[in-house]
């Protein structure tokens, strides 16, 4: 199935990028092209099959409820592109 | 022979006989980095001072005998995905350069305990997306053993650094390949561990599902001892596998009398490169020679394998990659006005084409109408693929297939085409995705000296098997000890 350009539009809003024209030419070919070679999966067979999310029989990992010390929070500013007031400074919200 | 070409066992062979000091190493790691690395472009970041300080406390500990493990005193280099704290951490992005994450990965604070020294941070394809380091949005790394070709990916870096001596050991990271497929391509030996063998709290996440950190390293013992210290629980990541972690490089067997090696039929195809599919018919011939049994076996779903990756690594990435969003670090636009603007100009400036490309791919995948047909579709899929693994593991040892269809291609050569270079990961996709452990080991090289690699598979856990089998071969032949020439 061939997806497009609209697609790709669309694909990109929900991935939060802005892609140029010419970019949108180049990815409807290219996704194109890769989800052609993927849907070869549609021809098999897996009725009765239990997907594999994960591959090692683990589930519900839990700890004891008890405080430790975490990463400092001035580090964690530093790296910030904008703080203020011990919180991340972001433009308009709505 | 200078310091900085020996092994991991060769020097703390000389370090506990107070032969050398670890200063002196670094030293001519250093010196090696400064003579070669111009031409190969292997890292983006020296950690001197660090390396330096940490070459320092080695060598305490050695001169008082306290706590002195194979690694103390070990130059060793980081796959620029790993968070070392107050050090430029950049998985190669735009995004993130300049980053200084405020803590270390698990992974290296495991070698640091063990006395290792950081030599440096090492290129890599963006984000791991890729399989040459063209991906890389700050430079190229050549491959040692052919300077116009590519060392493969996405530690590409880590794998160059190796082969050409600019560190005694080097980490990668893996999801499709990306550890097995550049050792292969530039004849160095590298282990993707089982996946939840090695912490992955502090790896910048790709795949969820199938990431793991592995050594690469000049020989399988080297190899060996640096897994014993990777591995492990880790309180810090929920999928780290509660298993215990064997003294690997003690416990490799002298022979591998009665060892079953599978050669499934699904990997020795026409239209591979015939000098790469002969060296490793060679190399079974050799094992078979020595005791070991052959049987040639089926893993028929691999031929899916590809299709599943292409659609559950970039789902996962997709998700992973939603935290860039120019809030807490990383790149931010400041023009945009208002949050969603801000967000799609950070994410548009920040990202290379491969990782938008891959993102895009994610989110159509996992999107209403589109995720039954495509992501579980491909998770059942995954499935039938595991119990290929499953049925085989149950009658053989180790598997052994070639690590990569071609040697090195050229720089700039399947840049253009995604699909002809996501082809390059078809024989180490199939394995990851059961969640298998996989070496390559230098098997030869092909007529204009290009480096082939044979591909190691166990079962899950089972890393010890790979271990026996491929230090028995290495004992047997010398393609791992030769050099690249420059």
């Amino acid at each position: 199935m061939a997806i497009t350009r609209k697609d790709v539009e669309y694909i990109a809003n929900l991935s939060r990028l802005e892609i140029s024209e010419s970019e949108v030419d180049e990815y409807t070919k290219q996704l194109s092209d890769i989800l052609e070679h993927i849907n070869r999966l549609s021809k098999i067979n897996t009725d009765n099959v239990e997907p594999t999310y994960f591959v090692i029989d683990m589930k519900n990992v839990t700890r004891e409820d008890k405080v430790e010390p975490s990463i400092d929070r001035k580090k964690v500013f530093d790296a910030a592109p904008s703080i203020e007031n011990n919180g991340f400074k972001v433009p308009k919200i709505i | 022979m200078d310091l900085n070409q020996l092994t991991i066992e060769e020097l703390h062979g000389q370090l506990i006989e107070k032969k050398i000091k670890p200063s002196e190493i670094l030293d001519s790691v250093y010196r090696r980095i400064e003579a070669v690395d111009p031409k190969v472009k292997a890292y983006l970041m020296l950690t001197k001072e660090l390396a330096y300080s940490q070459a320092k406390k080695a060598e305490e500990r050695l001169a008082k005998n306290d706590n002195v493990t194979e690694l103390t005193g070990i130059p060793i280099g980081i796959k620029d995905n790993m968070c070392l704290d107050g050090y430029e951490t950049t998985c190669a992005a735009q995004m993130l350069k300049g980053y200084k994450p405020p803590y270390t990965a698990t992974a290296l604070l495991n070698l640091e305990k063990a006395g290792a020294v950081f030599t440096g941070k090492l290129n890599m394809d963006e984000y791991a997306f890729g399989s040459s380091t063209e991906n890389s949005s700050f430079q190229t790394t050549h491959n040692p053993y052919d300077l116009t070709r590519v060392p493969g990916g996405s530690s590409g870096g880590s794998a160059a650094a190796v082969a050409s001596d600019m560190c005694i050991a080097a980490l990668g990271s893996d999801t499709g390949g990306s550890i097995k497929q550049p050792a292969s391509l530039c004849n160095v030996t590298g282990l993707r561990p089982t996946y939840g063998r090695v912490s992955r709290y502090g790896l910048i996440a790709f795949g969820s599902s199938l990431d793991q950190i592995g050594p690469i390293t000049k020989s399988v013992r080297d190899n060996a001892i640096l897994l014993k210290y990777l591995a492990g629980i880790d309180a810090k990541d929920s999928t780290s596998a509660p298993v215990g972690v064997p003294d690997y490089a003690k416990n490799i067997r002298p022979d591998i009398r009665g060892m079953k090696i599978g050669l499934p039929k699904e990997y020795f195809i026409d239209g591979m490169d015939a000098q790469v599919k002969s060296k490793i018919i060679d190399a079974v011939k050799l094992l078979e020679s020595s005791g070991a049994t052959v049987k040639e076996i089926s893993l028929p779903y691999t031929e899916y394998a590809l299709d599943v990756y292409y659609v559950v690594a970039p789902a996962e990435a997709s998700s992973n990659l939603a935290r860039f969003d120019g809030v807490q670090y990383g790149l931010r636009d400041t023009k945009a006005d208002n949050m969603i603007d801000m967000y799609k100009r950070s994410r548009s400036a920040g990202f290379g084409k491969e990782t938008k490309r891959r993102i895009m791919l994610g989110t159509y995948v996992l999107s209403s109408g589109y995720y039954d047909a495509y992501y579980k579709k491909a998770q059942k899929v995954r499935t039938l693929i595991k119990q290929d693994f499953d049925r085989a593991f149950a009658e053989v040892d180790v598997i052994l297939t070639p690590t990569s269809p071609t040697t090195a291609f050229k720089i700039g050569e399947k840049s253009s085409d995604p699909l002809t270079m996501y082809l390059s990961d078809i024989f180490t996709i199939a394995p990851n995705m059961a969640g298998m452990p996989g070496m390559s080991v230098p098997a030869g090289f092909d007529s204009s000296g290009l480096p082939i690699g044979m591909q190691v598979l166990s079962a899950p856990f089972n890393e010890q098997m790979i271990f026996d089998m491929a230090d028995f071969y290495q004992k047997k032949t010398n393609w791992h000890t030769i050099k690249p020439k420059f």
